[in-house]
């Protein structure tokens, strides 16, 4: 079978967000990049259904040249080639972004064949929009589950699974088809030295992106007011037993 | 650990990773009180690079601060019991590092650790993961060790609480520095610490702060010259034969010296770390806080292509390491200097701020010892710090193009194999005497001292090669940084005339009412009248020597030091140091205003004679006499000060001239000197070895430290003056106990034809003296006899060695032996003087 896998670089932060001061971004001037985490697991999930019925599985990632660096990751754990689509770093908005991806995933099926499966992350770790999977879904007239916590393959079915208030949702898609997944679907492996290695030689195709501005734009970016947490002393051995059993009681685990 | 901090204490240490943490511990066992220890982050781990390091201690080191330290280190590290004997084995793959491997045999004879070397194939056996096909063999040492850094700084801070009740403050960011100034030094005082948290009044003041230090400093006008540099670093697992081991560390660390790169077992995985990537600095500013940190401040993003190259080799060495995981992979900031030293004692711009600083892992018990030392007792006990003293660094290697150029160029030499006379390729002609572009055309080869560019020979003299009929060496890395010229120009200076720049020299007036008493106070020997000059040491507080140099009476309340390049900020700051402060002596550096030329050898008087009627005869110019002179270059009229004194023990002079006079007394010696007497430039190998050596002329820094007195150094005076002077007490107390148990002596080697048939020429770098039987010859001190400084002597044709050696080993025509790469020669001591004309007859005569 063929995946195609769509990722995202995003900044790697402490639990502190410096915000750049025309407010547009995250300053990521000293700080490293990643993949967002539900993409991580997109990665791992279509490394683990080739492993099982063999294919092919490629990358893709629109973003600056420096976004190779989170193909090559990808590569280096599991996929076998990646696709850029180069922009000059700047944020695009979803709709665009979306419309760029469609377009490239028509191009690169015109030249490769069809992927059976199209999978995102369920949102991106730093604008987390919850759109771009759902819009190439739905451009290429293909059915789309977001929020995938289990997913197999059985012929040209795939069984998606998610978590709902009373328990699983489970859904039948026929391929080809794009899943959304979520983090906590599988454990993400790390890359080998002998994967890092062999990813620096993989083939990453560059492709001009093409997509015309959505409605979305944003305003700006403002941190979170900073969150206080408030440490109360109950007292010292025993005599505090008292206090943490009405604590205890309070927050209803007696 | 309330949340505001004292208003005032004895001593504020700043940074609570190894090194704070066990100074705060060795300042309690010396007695200190009243302390507080603050750091920004969290405890135990504040997130500074101790967080990170990779904790493991080799104590094999050519340099002897840094391995005598280490031991020290290690067996601290010991006695808290946090600490493993892992073993570690340094890999050879080219025959050039196991020709190193051989000076590291060496230099663990030299400080008595226990090593041997193996083949391959036991490597292979310590450990089997290795692929022995890829290298030549490997130096063992059992006793590298693994050490908790974290926990050893936690169990020092809390013995400092309970020792000496110390105040910690977790969470607290210093804001700024205050000082007041100190009119009478130049200097300011720190007088306050300003944290988000309140302001503490302080006495004393340390920097421990890692690679954040200089920015610290800054805060108070100091500079502490590091830049905090990448240390790559990734852990790679799980792999079986590691995790089946069920321990922390169970295999021998390997140390893969040619691809610059360790594989230390880490548990289940493996750490493999390198020094083989490009340099990459930062500014203390742009490392991110700990809030704003993925991981921790010093734990920057991996950049993964800089170590691409190291995980081929890695795997080439050990192919399980292929298919492990990359769990967790830092660009890991640590602290390099402009010369790859540390940084230690008080900052020389702000009195009682201290720097304990570019200290690793592996050196950070001892080199706290030092400081706390050093602040207890005026001087470090435990080892001479010259080395790492923050006071060696000129103000042209404070600033940060100097800090970066230098540490890029040092980085990936951390492995590497460095000879003792390597020159920097970086940062050249910082300071050139008045001659440099007349030595430029002379094709003088230049090594910089310091700052300080002084030709070591000149290619303008080839010609002496073939007329004194100089033999070349054999083994490449004994004429490495060497030139057979040098020889020649040796031979010349003894048979004619030599001219040698000595305008490196550093030079401080010591003027006003109390100078000259102040000047006796520095000094052992007493300060002569005006025209006299004293060749004197500067001791410790300890009788140690501190400096060895010449203090010149110039004038009735004026008194000139002269010191050498290597010591003129660590002299200068300790002038400041004791300098009186109510405005009876001022301190002005004369450096840049004086050049110095010196010129010997038995046509000396004949053509200096050429330029002045004084009278230069031994009566009129007497030796260690200053006479004022009005010199003839040329037509120009230029006043000077003849030095009748020599380092190189043939008669002559220095002579002082203004800075500008310097071309115009240059070439006058050079028109009547060069046909008529002979005259030719000589550089550095023969004033700073070959023609001191042949004399046993002691050196500061070599010879001459502070673990020994004048007693052991062979320069103590048959009288004590009675003014008082630094070290007294301790200098009259040694003198009372009688004969040392140690004196320096010379030793000339009597064949160093090596298994190979070559004839090998020392090159001073501690190599191991043994007894007749081939043991280490330690002292009750453990103070270890080995080579301070090797060289040829042309003159009497054999290598001369000097280094400190038992009493009953130091009688002439004893013999005794030295290694040198490995290998044992026979030596012969030729006694505590020189082996070249010992009467002084061509001096005095």
């Amino acid at each position: 079978m063929r995946i195609l896998v769509c990722v995202k670089r995003v900044p790697a932060p402490g639990s502190k967000i410096n915000i750049t001061a025309d407010g547009q971004r995250v300053d990521d001037a000293n700080l490293g990049h990643t993949t967002s985490p539900h993409e991580e697991c997109a990665v791992e999930a279509a490394s683990q259904l080739i492993e099982e019925h063999g294919g092919e599985a490629v990358v893709l990632t629109l973003g600056g040249v420096e976004a190779e660096e989170q193909l090559r990751y990808a590569v280096s754990v599991g996929m076998h080639s990646g696709v850029l689509l180069a922009t000059d770093g700047g944020e695009w908005d979803p709709q665009r972004t979306a419309a760029a991806i469609a377009s490239a995933i028509t191009n690169l099926e015109a030249s490769g064949g069809p992927f059976d499966l199209v999978l995102f992350g369920n949102e991106s770790a730093d604008s987390s929009g919850f759109q771009v999977g759902i819009r190439v879904a739905h451009t290429l007239g293909r059915p789309m589950v977001n929020g995938a916590k289990g997913l197999r393959v059985d012929g040209g079915t795939a069984h998606v699974e998610r978590e709902a208030d009373a328990g699983r949702e489970a859904y039948e898609l026929p391929l080809p088809a794009v899943v959304g997944v979520k983090e906590g679907i599988n454990l993400p492996r790390y890359p080998t030295m002998k994967g890092r290695l062999a990813s620096k030689k993989a083939g990453v195709v560059t492709v001009e992106p093409a997509g015309e501005a959505g409605g979305l734009a944003m305003v700006t970016l403002k941190p979170p007011p900073e969150r206080t947490n408030e440490t109360v002393i109950l007292g010292n051995g025993p005599e505090a037993a008292a206090a943490v059993v009405d604590v205890l009681e309070e927050i209803g685990v007696l | 650990m309330g949340d505001t901090v004292p208003s005032n204490a004895k001593c504020v240490i700043i940074g609570a990773g190894i090194v704070g943490n066990c100074l705060a511990g060795h300042l309690a066992r010396l007695g200190w009180k009243d302390m507080v220890l603050l750091d920004k982050g969290p405890l135990p781990n504040p997130g500074g690079s101790t967080g990170h390091a990779s904790n493991f201690i080799f104590p094999v080191d050519h340099n002897k601060e840094m391995a005598l330290l280490g031991v020290q280190s290690a067996n601290q590290y010991r006695d808290v019991q946090r600490s493993v004997d892992s073993g570690g084995i340094e890999v050879a793959r080219t025959e050039e590092r196991w020709q190193e491997l051989q000076r590291r045999m060496t230099s663990a004879r030299a400080w008595g650790v226990e090593a041997r070397l193996l083949t391959p194939a036991e490597v292979k056996e310590l450990v089997p993961f290795i692929n022995e096909d890829v290298i030549l063999g490997g130096f063992y040492c059992p006793t590298v060790s693994v050490v908790d850094s974290l926990d050893t700084g936690t169990i020092f801070r809390n013995e400092a609480i309970d020792k000496a009740d110390l105040k910690v403050f977790a969470n607290t960011e210093v804001m700024t520095l205050e000082t007041v100034d100190e009119p009478a030094t130049g200097r300011k005082r720190i007088s306050a610490v300003v944290t988000d948290k309140g302001r503490i009044e302080a006495e004393y003041v340390v920097i421990a702060c890692g690679c954040w230090s200089n920015r610290i400093a800054n805060m108070a006008g100091a500079t502490i010259p590091l830049v905090p540099a990448v240390h790559q670093m990734a852990d790679v697992g799980p792999i079986d034969v590691l995790v089946e081991t069920n321990s922390e560390i169970d295999y021998p660390i390997v140390r893969d010296m040619d691809t610059f790169c360790y594989e230390r077992q880490s548990s289940g995985s493996m750490e493999v770390g390198s020094y083989a990537h490009r340099p990459i600095l930062h500014h203390p500013d742009s490392i991110p806080s700990n809030e704003e940190a993925a991981l921790s401040p010093t734990e920057m993003p991996f950049t993964q292509d800089d170590f691409d190259p190291q995980m081929e080799q890695a795997i080439e060495l050990m192919d399980m390491l292929g298919d492990a995981e990359i769990k967790y992979a830092i660009n890991g900031l640590l602290s390099l200097t402009p010369d790859a030293m540390p940084c230690l004692g008080e900052t020389v711009e702000v009195k009682n701020l201290w720097s304990a600083a570019a200290v690793w892992v592996k050196e950070g018990p001892g080199m706290a010892q030092v400081v706390a030392e050093w602040m207890t007792y005026g001087y470090p006990r435990v080892i001479d710090p010259h080395g790492a003293d923050i006071a060696r660094f000129y103000n042209h290697e404070r600033n940060d193009e100097h800090i970066w150029a230098r540490a890029s160029e040092h980085f990936n030499k951390t492995y590497g194999i460095v000879h003792p006379a390597e020159q920097w390729e970086s940062r050249r002609a910082l300071q050139t005497s008045p001659y440099y572009s007349r030595q430029q055309d002379l094709g003088a080869f230049f090594f910089q001292a310091r700052t300080w560019e002084r030709p070591q020979w000149y290619e303008s003299n080839a010609d002496l090669v073939e007329r004194y009929n100089v033999a070349d060496r054999e083994a490449e890395w004994d004429r490495r940084w060497w030139s057979p010229i040098t020889v020649g120009e040796h031979l010349n200076m003894r048979e004619n005339c030599g001219m040698v720049d000595l305008s490196a020299f550093q030079i401080f007036d010591l003027s006003g009412p109390g100078a000259v008493e102040f000047a006796d106070y520095l000094s052992v020997n007493k300060i002569g009248p005006v025209g006299r000059a004293t060749y004197t040491p500067w001791l410790t507080p300890d009788a140690g020597f501190h400096s060895d140099l010449t203090m010149q009476r110039i004038g009735e309340d004026t008194v000139r030091v002269v010191t050498g390049v290597f010591d003129g900020g660590r002299d200068l700051a300790w002038i400041r140091n004791y300098m009186p402060t109510d405005g009876s002596v001022t301190v002005t550096d004369r450096t840049l205003e004086i050049s110095t030329l010196g010129v010997w050898g038995p046509n000396a008087p004949a053509l200096l004679a050429t330029l002045t009627s004084a009278d230069l005869s031994h009566e009129g110019s007497p030796y260690g006499s200053l006479i004022d002179v009005d010199l003839d270059c040329g037509g120009t009229t230029v006043p000077a000060k003849l030095f009748r004194i020599s380092y190189v023990g043939d008669t002559g002079w220095e002579i002082y001239v203004d800075w500008n006079n310097g071309p115009a007394l240059w070439d006058a010696l050079m028109a009547n000197g060069r046909e008529a007497f002979g005259l030719r430039p000589t550089g550095g190998g023969v004033y700073g070895t070959s023609g001191r050596l042949e004399k046993g002329y002691r050196l500061q820094g070599a010879e001459l430290e502070s673990e020994y007195n004048p007693l052991e150094a062979g320069l103590a005076r048959p009288k004590v003056k009675s003014a008082d002077f630094i070290g007294k007490a301790a200098y009259l107390a040694a003198r009372e106990k009688g004969e040392p148990e140690v004196v320096m002596c010379t030793m000339t080697v009597e064949d160093s034809t090596d298994s190979e048939g070559r004839v090998r020429y020392l090159q001073g770098g501690n190599e191991p003296i043994l007894d007749a039987d081939g043991n280490r010859i330690t002292d009750s001190h453990g103070r270890v006899s080995r080579v301070t400084t090797a060289g040829y002597g042309p003159s009497i044709g054999k290598q001369i060695l000097m280094g400190y050696l038992p009493r009953e080993l130091s009688a002439p025509g004893t013999d005794l032996k030295v290694m040198y790469f490995n290998e044992i020669y026979p030596i012969k001591v030729v006694g505590t003087g020189g082996p070249f004309d010992p009467d002084d007859s061509r001096l005095k005569g």
